[in-house]
């Protein structure tokens, strides 16, 4: 397949069925299109002390994030330089000092540099110091840490950080800029769901306002039932506030509106969200203000945007303070991570809303996702039969669109997904030949 | 009375056999259905999420959805299957009792199986002559790896 035909697979207002289906269009993303892209690689606060390490796996690589003696952070091959063993094994820890091969005991420096090997005469004039086996581990050379969140792209070409995020960096800053003192934490532990679809149908019903009044009609006609009768001023239990809202109406959901930023970025929910009616905590506000100054304070306070990708691994939400990442397994599985974030000089109460909301939505055992994962699922296996091999992405198409840029536009407008689809096929063929 | 040991099967079988009333019914008002996110090593009040933590409200939300015809994900429905170990009465006073019970989970929908081993602790206590749950606490082996849908209640 080359850069014609896959440039093919994406129009205007439609996207090919191979794109969620074919593995070999998985094999080049991993080579291309992961390749190309600034992916989420992990939090800061997740490693708090020189040697301590997060694995992680981007575009099918082994990749280790390592704080450093200096504090910095780097990311760097889980790959011993000898005969290819993972340096660790375990998903987090701390290695001390430095890392330590348990098969031959090649040891590295945190930062990736050959430290010692045994038997080290037997090197002695071959040509190993000049080969990569002499070179360490190697350190990815393109790794951003942006307000403690740590992104990394794996290919020298395309836009640098800054260039490639953009003014969606705004999601991150009104989530870290909840904390009164700038600094989130990630707590609480993280939940983990493998779904058997392509990670791109999850991606872009991260943007999909349409499908909750029919996807999760019977959770929020339970929730509703349940709660029917209680007087107006009954206070909601926190669950109630947050499962209730998902019943809002296609109105509710237009007007919320959407933003769409260039590289598959996107806002949703600019002027409200299903978050915005959570119970206010005067003190923590007033805490905010003096931090902040009145304006910024109100403007994060006011704004709890639905969800806002950083396109093509990270789902942020600014309220409750929750990330999801999104780590493609294969062209039919999907692993999604739901983390939960403590606000530093926050009250409990937040970290409570981030954990029961991860934990309500965004569990294997959570009433609202079991319905989306059904039809991700059935999707994926519908979309193999029939005459017609096309996903329709039509609402609201504006050919206007298509000089791309920043836009605001409504919230049920599939811009959202076409922006991203528009962004898959840049990063896509980038380093393509032809 | 049942005895507690006989009480812990009971609670099994209904799910087993899909009588959720029948099953909600057997959690005291303050009745709590937990499965840690930590399993086995998860502190009681320790701040860590879990992959569900529900009080009746929520356990009844749950089990209304499953009646509702648009519950697509019931299409086609899960079916479940507890297979318990003998269970080890860990605390055994008049008008309360704990009880220990290693489990197998299978639960099934369609061509997909899902296997979950675990142990399951029951906090009873005494409520008008008869038992009822405080505390339902589910440790699976696995609650923090990558997991499909779990739909019913291991």
């Amino acid at each position: 397949m080359n850069r014609k035909d896959i440039l093919a697979l994406v129009q205007d207002d439609r996207v090919h069925r191979d794109l969620y289906l074919s593995p070999a269009l998985f094999a080049l993303e991993q080579r291309h299109f992961f390749a190309n892209t600034w992916n989420y690689v992990g939090h800061a606060s997740q490693v708090p002390a020189a040697g301590d390490y997060v694995a992680v796996e981007i575009a099918g690589r082994p990749l280790l994030m390592v704080r450093q003696g200096d504090g910095s952070i780097r990311v760097l091959n889980n790959r011993c330089a000898h005969k290819g063993t993972q340096l660790v094994t375990d998903a987090c820890g701390s290695v001390g000092k430095f890392f330590r091969c348990p098969y031959h005991a090649w040891t590295y420096k945190l930062d990736g540099a050959p430290l010692a090997v045994p038997l080290k005469a037997g090197y002695e004039g071959t040509r190993l110091a000049s080969c990569e086996s002499g070179q360490g581990m190697g350190a990815l050379k393109n790794v951003a840490v942006y307000r403690d969140f740590v992104f990394a792209k794996l290919n020298d070409g395309g836009p640098d950080f800054h260039a490639y995020f953009g003014d969606v960096l705004a999601a991150i800053d009104n989530l870290v800029d909840r904390s009164p003192v700038g600094r989130l934490r990630i707590e609480g532990g993280v939940l983990r769901n493998v779904v058997h679809c392509n990670w791109k149908m999850y991606l872009e019903n991260i943007n999909d306002t349409v499908h909750p009044m029919s996807t999760h009609e019977s959770a929020t006609a339970a929730a509703n039932a349940l709660w029917q009768g209680q007087p107006a001023d009954a206070p909601k239990p926190m669950a109630m506030e947050q499962i209730l809202p998902f019943g809002a109406g296609y109105d509710f959901f237009d007007r919320m509106g959407g933003r769409v930023y260039p590289n598959g970025h996107s806002m949703l929910g600019v002027n409200f969200s299903i978050h915005s009616g959570y119970a206010q905590v005067p003190e923590y506000e007033a805490a905010l203000r003096e931090a902040h100054g009145e304006a910024r304070a109100t403007e994060i306070l006011q704004r709890s945007p639905q969800n806002s990708v950083c396109f093509p691994s990270l789902a942020v939400k600014g309220s409750p303070q929750a990330i999801r990442v999104i780590r493609p397994l294969a062209a039919d599985r999907t692993l999604v991570e739901a983390w939960s974030f403590r606000v530093e000089g926050a009250p409990d109460l937040l970290f409570e809303r981030s954990m029961t909301y991860n934990r309500l939505v965004f569990s294997p055992m959570s009433v609202v996702a079991h319905d989306d994962v059904h039809l991700f699922e059935s999707i994926q296996q519908g979309l193999r039969g029939s005459s017609n091999e096309w996903v329709s992405l039509h609402r609201d198409f504006d050919p206007a669109e298509l000089e791309g840029g920043t836009r605001e536009v409504n919230g049920t407008n599939e811009l959202l997904m076409r922006n991203q689809f528009r962004a898959w096929a840049t990063f896509m063929t980038q380093d393509m030949e032809g | 009375m049942m005895d507690a040991v006989s009480f812990v099967a009971h609670e099994a079988r209904l799910l087993d056999e899909r009588r959720y009333d029948e099953w909600l019914a057997l959690f005291a008002d303050d009745g709590r259905y937990w499965v840690p996110l930590q399993g086995a090593a998860q502190q009681e009040g320790a701040p860590h999420n879990a992959l569900a933590d529900e009080d009746r409200l929520l356990l009844q939300l749950r089990i209304e959805r499953l009646k509702n015809p648009r519950a697509h994900s019931q299409h086609p429905a899960s079916r479940c299957q507890h297979v318990l170990q003998a269970s080890t009465v860990t605390l055994d006073e008049p008008e309360r009792c704990e009880l220990r019970t290693p489990f197998v989970y299978i639960e099934s929908r369609g061509e997909r199986q899902l296997m979950l081993a675990g142990t399951c602790s029951h906090r009873l206590a005494r409520v008008g002559g008869a038992w009822r749950i405080r505390l339902k606490r589910v440790d699976l082996l696995d609650a923090g790896a990558p997991l499909p849908a779990i739909q019913l209640f291991p």
